[in-house]
């Protein structure tokens, strides 16, 4: 555990640097049709209650039937995660008191989960990828949701939740920075979404962590924890986990003892604070339930499923930086999503890809994030910027100008009145370059003409440029205005040296 | 393997069923018949044997992921002590 000590992650104290050690247990909304043990929907946002049957409900003699479809992405997502399958596991009543969960129990995995040990590679920056371990992955119901502000004296209840299928998935304590439990979640999110086994969405709880923070002196043995529960925001968990470490550290400096507790990290305040002290709130008193068979498949199944996974972000990462000459860190942000992913191989397709890349990363995504818009939706289509960076490659548009070209099929394509202005195809590129008068001038005769203006009307620079070459920056600054911007900058230069006799 | 009143108490509490004082010493009784019933099961040798899950070999159902159940609040609600529109109404809970 003291194996990957970064002096740089450690927090400076009042008596010296502290080690923060972080465990998370996150819990991702299964995307399925159906809840885990009814037919009711899953549905986001509907009316109250309607999205419940009589087992979500808790009716007597209801019993629960699985489905196989949650069980089937469970186990994608352990493949996803490079981990154990169990082809045999068993669901656990996990028994507490809510008015949220009308069973009086949760139906959890406890000694014997569908997926064991496993880990995945997180980039933590562009220099940085750390290999954290997976501990385990069960199949649990959500609960229904508490209501607490829409009356003074009484909570409302609605049970759609209630039911509806999650994985927890517990990282080891492998995690020691706020910076590493974020890329952490944000790497599971990417996997996840590839997999399609959870959409990911934080901002409708379906990705949500509860995070276990605990430090100690380096090489010391492992300090009591807290655990942060319900963190819904990628940005939150780092802002808790500081808080929380500099708050424990704080106590043991003043020579004081950390409590075991829960608490919750409050947004407004950027504070955690302990929830109210339930001593028996850990008595959950897991046994097997029993209208339940263990839950079995065979290998052949697994296999079935793994045969037909998507490619992962790791894969298609190296992939890029093999195939397409990418950096790693291009590689990385290009296979954040897989919509970004497919956009970039067909716009690199039969095209230079450091350049799609490139365009991709500071053009395309700079103005996606300014105007809030996903890249599904993205007003430039991927065949349209194809042809942008044809038109710099053949040399008709410069650089400068496909910035402007890219601009103006953004705003045309944008605006949802212009439909018979749409930009679609290669060829209402071209006749928009045609009609902007972007055309950049190769005509070495034209561009001849300009040079030879130019360097009559100042042979003194002329001169001064035949044992000076960095005047020559001058001349093709005064012959790109000349143009009016629209000279090849490369055509200009070997002329200008040519005819000024350099070389 | 006995408990004690505290402990009869608190597994009272955990499951909200409310137990006066004086119930106490009889449900401590009674809870240490049925674990000394319980308990003669020691008395059988059951390592390697794995827990029996079903009689006769099964597998367990699945359902397929189809949406074929919701959608009547008031069915579900019907039982409900106090109710506003379509959620449950309970004494506030909160944090």
């Amino acid at each position: 555990m003291t194996a990957h000590i970064n002096p740089k992650k450690l927090i400076k104290g009042a008596t010296g640097d502290w080690e923060v050690i972080i465990g998370l247990e996150i819990h991702a909304q299964v995307n399925s049709s159906a809840k885990l043990f009814s037919g009711s929907s899953t549905g986001f946002g509907a009316e109250p209650n309607s999205h419940v049957s009589l087992v979500d409900a808790a009716m007597p003699g209801m019993l629960p039937v699985i489905n196989e479809e949650c069980v089937a992405q469970a186990i994608r997502t352990g493949l996803g995660l490079n981990a154990k399958i169990h082809l045999r596991s068993v669901f656990d009543r996990k028994n507490y008191f809510y008015p949220d969960l009308p069973q009086g129990y949760q139906i959890s995995q406890y000694k014997d989960p569908i997926v064991g040990e496993g880990k995945i590679l997180v980039d933590v920056g562009p220099d940085e990828t750390i290999e954290v371990g997976i501990e385990r992955l069960h199949l649990e119901q959500d609960a229904g949701k508490s209501i607490h502000d829409l009356d003074p004296r009484n909570s409302f209840v609605d049970l759609n939740r209630s039911g509806v299928a999650l994985m927890e998935i517990v990282s080891k304590p492998d995690l020691r920075s706020s910076e590493e439990a974020k890329a952490y979640v944000s790497k599971m999110r990417t996997i996840l979404r590839y997999l399609g086994t959870c959409d990911g969405d934080m901002e409708k709880g379906n990705l949500r962590a509860d995070v276990n923070v605990s430090v100690r002196k380096p090489g010391e043995p492992l300090g009591t924890r807290c655990e942060i529960k319900n963190v819904n925001s990628i940005r939150f968990i780092g802002q808790a986990i500081e808080y929380e470490a500099r708050r424990q550290i704080g106590i043991l400096e003043d020579g004081g003892a950390i409590d075991q507790e829960t608490r919750l990290y409050d947004p407004g305040k950027g504070e955690t604070r302990s929830m109210r002290s339930k001593e028996e709130a850990h008595d959950y008193r897991y046994f097997p339930d029993p209208d339940l068979l263990p839950l079995e498949f065979d290998q052949a199944y697994v296999d079935r499923l793994k045969a037909a996974l998507p490619e992962l972000p790791d894969v298609k990462k190296a992939r890029f930086i093999a195939d397409y000459g990418l950096s790693p860190y291009d590689a990385m942000v290009l296979t954040l999503e897989h919509e970004s992913a497919d956009f970039f191989e067909a716009v690199a397709k039969g095209r230079d890809g450091k350049a799609s890349a490139n365009w991709i990363i500071n053009e395309l995504f700079g103005r996606l994030n300014k105007e809030g818009i996903l890249i599904s939706a993205s007003p430039v289509s991927a065949d349209l910027l194809g042809v942008v960076i044809d038109r710099i490659a053949d040399g008709t548009i410069s650089g400068k100008m496909a910035k402007d070209l890219f601009d103006i099929i953004w705003r045309t394509n944008a605006d949802p009145e212009a439909k018979t202005g749409r930009l679609n195809t290669r060829e209402d590129i071209d006749v928009l370059i045609e009609a902007t008068g972007m055309k950049q001038v190769t005509d070495t005769g034209e561009i001849e003409k300009l040079v030879d203006d130019i360097i009559a009307a100042n042979p003194d620079k002329a001169e001064q440029a035949r044992s000076k070459p960095g005047m020559l920056g001058w001349f093709v600054g005064q012959v790109m205005k000349s143009s009016g911007g629209k000279a090849n900058p490369a055509a200009v230069s070997d002329l200008l040296k040519a005819k000024i006799g350099l070389e | 393997m006995s408990v004690d009143q505290a402990t009869v108490r608190r597994i009272a509490r955990l499951a909200r069923i409310a137990v006066d004082d004086a119930a106490v010493p009889h449900l401590q009784g009674e809870i240490n018949a049925i674990l000394g019933f319980v308990e003669q099961l020691n008395e059988v040798d059951v390592s390697g044997v794995p827990p029996m899950t079903s009689v006769t070999p099964m597998r367990m159902k699945k359902r397929a992921d189809i949406v074929n159940d919701g959608g009547d609040a008031a069915r579900i609600l019907a039982n409900a002590p106090a109710r506003e529109d379509d959620f449950f109404v309970v004494p506030k809970v909160v944090e």
